[in-house]
């Protein structure tokens, strides 16, 4: 098993030079007293992930788990060409989808994973997003199993969330370790939410003649569980945090009621989902929504980010076909692998996952968080059954995988200093250009052997680290 | 900026003063019954300046513990301690980003602490429960004056601060003359001059006020240094100039004068040309009656004048 500090071998890996003689000096009962410390800090501030209606504490903390995980330059440069390289592909694909379909014309991509695809939106067919562009903010799950070999677990191009603790772990670790950053030198990350605004503005519908477009973020509101961060991103990029009700279509433009009367609305950043953007394309039935909203969209008056729609590149039955865009769209060899992957919907391959289920792990396409999925070697009999009998029922709804040695980090855990499986989503931003912060957020699955690392299931984060040349 | 977020601001400081008017009355409360003599009316005219009587089974026998359980700890009774903090809690957690760190910090430190706090652990720490509320709020306040851009936001922050404040004043001075007071009782007796020293201390005022009237403690000349004296910070008459004040930046800000603009005038000018002669001629009680009713039309005014 690969350890980021330790390698496969045991021998301390060079980027993390530093931070093993950190640790070494400052002992595992002092980090763990730093971590409550640490805690009480996220807390003040406000830094929770709200769960509402499952008792307990409503504003919940992300553990946050003090020790670093380090990149140096080379292995992240890597990284970076293949997550551009993904954010690019999966893009073009979202053009294909929405005009002419040449992957599936090709017999590349089936069309019923596509024409069929909850995620798929008939009214964006035809439509031109500025700049073609369909996924702004690309999140890229990325494990890693060895010296040299990081796999991608699955793609998020809808809303990503996770960005604003990328951002508050360096604050924080910059706060109460400054010794450790002292001759250090670590990319900043802080620049994130100038670089968003930007990418935003690069966006600005046809209509919207200024050159400063006025942009907002578009939040379900406080109890929402990311809320938080939907605050953070907009203060940080001094936009307006608006909430459905706050917004109205009016002569072909949205606007946003302010004390002054209404001000027009650029582009939206929006962190709710496409079912609740518009009542009188979606959910006629939901009172949420901006009625309207989808008819200024697809006459030029705003741009919504992400595209409606875009849903349905980062669905897990499409996610097998990525490395096939990337060849597709770019002429390129993916610089980054796919996990192997079962797609239950072909019958052998369907087979092969029913009589190997206590070896993989077995996902449901249109899943997220972590929820409903089975981890056959973590997994009673019974448990492989009743799983068994759910994908008989509906084989193209599932995917399997192997169970993957995800690399371990040391962590403050188990009352000391243990390794613990990690894995890492970078942000990549898709405007005219595309930027892409040093690092991203790692996450963490605290409980020993735990391969679980989503937050709403007790996984933690830690800062991440990219080492300058 | 939003209309929803100029909301929040107004709610956020009129629920935090109100907080901390609940705490000062409370306080007023437990003072007026340390006195010797036949248990009075003392906690039925706290619960009835906080307008809460009828949340009261038994409005003839409120006990402190009654109090603690409607008007500190209740999740759902308007003007109480619980209710007023959660309520600016939620205001400023959705306005997050018209905030600053200090102010949100202000409110969310010790939020926990509220939480948790149950009747009998209240009642038992109420002193220093009620001073924690009172520094909550002047945090708030400070945290407020020195971080925030002098902007709309702030002059809407302050605006709705002021409005409960004087609000709040108003109603001591209600309660203290109209329900207080029997028939019987001797005007400027003992029981009387205690009550009086206690409408000051609930408003931070006794120091204040032997600084400007060394000792008098007539109905009369408190009444006109909760009322007309422009420069003590919780009269009516410094909260209406400072509230005439930022509606006046807000016009200016806006480039528009609004109904909400008049009616604050009124009252201004007002105050400035009464003497307290005419308003005892005419009655306190009226006065303030009349006074508190300005205070909501206002409210109203400003609502509708910036679309809440």
């Amino acid at each position: 098993m690969f350890d980021e500090m330790n390698g496969d071998a045991g021998a301390l890996r060079q980027p993390y030079a530093g931070v093993a003689r950190w640790i070494e000096k400052t002992g595992a009962d002092a980090l763990r007293l730093k971590t409550e410390e640490a805690e009480a800090i996220f807390r003040r501030i406000g830094i929770t992930f709200a769960v509402y209606g499952e008792g307990g504490d409503p504003e919940r903390l992300i553990p946050f788990d003090l020790i670093p995980r380090v990149f140096d330059a080379a292995e992240w440069r890597r990284l970076e060409r293949g997550i551009k390289q993904r954010a690019r592909a999966l893009n073009a694909f979202l053009w294909d989808v929405y005009h002419r379909g040449e992957i599936m014309k090709a017999g590349i991509v089936p069309e019923r994973l596509v024409y069929r695809n909850e995620a798929f939106l008939p009214e964006m067919v035809g439509f031109d997003p500025p700049g073609r562009v369909y996924s702004h903010i690309v999140g890229i799950d990325i494990v890693r199993t060895g010296e040299r070999d990081f796999q991608v677990l699955e793609d998020n191009c809808r809303t990503p969330s996770g960005v604003s603790y990328m951002l508050e772990t360096r604050t924080v670790m910059m706060r109460m370790f400054p010794e450790l950053f002292k001759g250090a030198s670590i990319d900043p990350v802080d620049d994130y939410p100038d670089l968003l605004r930007k990418t935003l503005e690069e966006v600005a519908p046809p209509a919207c003649k200024s050159s400063n477009p006025i942009c907002v973020v578009l939040t379900p509101g406080s109890l929402n569980s990311a809320y938080y961060e939907h605050s953070f991103l907009a203060d940080r990029m001094g936009v307006e945090l608006v909430e459905p009700q706050d917004l109205f279509v009016n002569e072909g433009r949205v606007w946003m009621r302010t004390t002054r009367g209404p001000q027009r609305v650029d582009v939206i950043y929006r962190r709710i989902d496409d079912d609740y953007l518009d009542p009188l394309t979606f959910r006629p039935d939901s009172v949420l929504g901006v009625a309207g909203l989808m008819q200024v969209y697809r006459t030029g008056g705003v741009t919504i980010c992400s595209a409606p729609g875009a849903g349905v590149a980062d669905d897990k039955a499409v996610y097998c076909y990525v490395p096939e865009m990337i060849r597709f769209y770019l002429g390129e060899q993916p610089i980054l692998d796919n996990v192997p992957t079962w797609r239950c919907s072909e019958p052998d391959e369907l087979a092969y996952v029913l009589s190997h289920l206590s070896e993989l792990v077995v996902k449901e396409v249109h899943g997220s968080g972590g929820y409903g999925m089975l981890i056959g070697p973590k997994s009673t009999k019974e448990e492989i059954e009743t799983y068994a009998k759910r994908i008989e029922a509906e084989p193209d709804d599932f995917i399997a995988q192997p169970t993957l040695e995800l690399s371990t980090a040391p962590s403050i855990a188990g009352g000391g200093i243990a390794p613990r499986h990690v894995d890492l989503r970078p942000y990549c931003l898709v405007g005219q250009e595309m930027r892409l912060s040093p690092g991203g957020l790692t996450r963490v699955a605290l409980r020993e052997g735990s391969l679980v690392v989503n937050s709403s299931q007790g996984g933690g984060v830690k800062d991440t680290w990219v080492l300058s040349e | 900026m939003l209309s929803r977020a100029a909301e929040n601001l107004f709610w956020m400081a009129r629920h935090l003063e109100r907080a901390e008017g609940a705490a000062r009355l409370i306080a007023m409360g437990q003072r007026m019954t340390l006195i010797p003599g036949p248990s009075r009316d003392e906690w039925r005219s706290v619960a009835s300046a906080a307008g809460a009587e009828t949340v009261f089974e038994d409005r003839e026998r409120i006990s402190e513990a009654d109090i603690v359980d409607k008007l500190v700890l209740s999740p759902d009774v308007p003007s109480s301690i619980r209710y007023c903090l959660n309520r600016a809690r939620d205001n400023a957690r959705a306005v997050r980003t018209g905030i600053t760190m200090e102010m949100w910090e202000a409110l969310n430190d010790g939020w926990r602490r509220l939480e948790t706090l149950d009747n009998a652990a209240a009642l038992r720490d109420l002193p220093s429960i009620l001073d924690w509320v009172k520094t909550r709020a002047s945090i708030f306040r400070g945290a407020a004056e020195t971080s925030m851009l002098r902007t709309d936001g702030y002059y809407f922050l302050r605006a709705g601060g002021l409005i409960e404040r004087a609000d709040l004043t108003l109603r001591l001075l209600d309660v203290k003359y109209y329900v207080l007071l029997p028939e019987t009782e001797i005007v400027g007796g003992g029981r009387d001059h205690h009550q009086w020293t206690s409408v000051l201390h609930a408003t931070s005022a006794s120091r204040a006020y032997h600084h400007v009237y060394r000792g008098d403690f007539s109905p009369w000349k408190i009444s006109d240094f909760l009322i007309l004296n422009p420069r003590f910070p919780r009269s009516v008459a410094f909260c209406y100039n400072e509230l005439a004040r930022y509606l006046e930046l807000l016009a200016i800000a806006y480039g528009e004068r609004k109904p909400c603009h008049m009616l604050v005038g009124e009252m201004v000018s007002r105050l400035a040309d009464t003497e307290m002669g005419e308003i005892f001629a005419t009655g306190l009680h009226e006065f303030t009656s009349e006074a508190i009713g300005h205070n909501a039309r206002l409210s109203g005014a400003i609502h509708r004048a910036y679309h809440f």
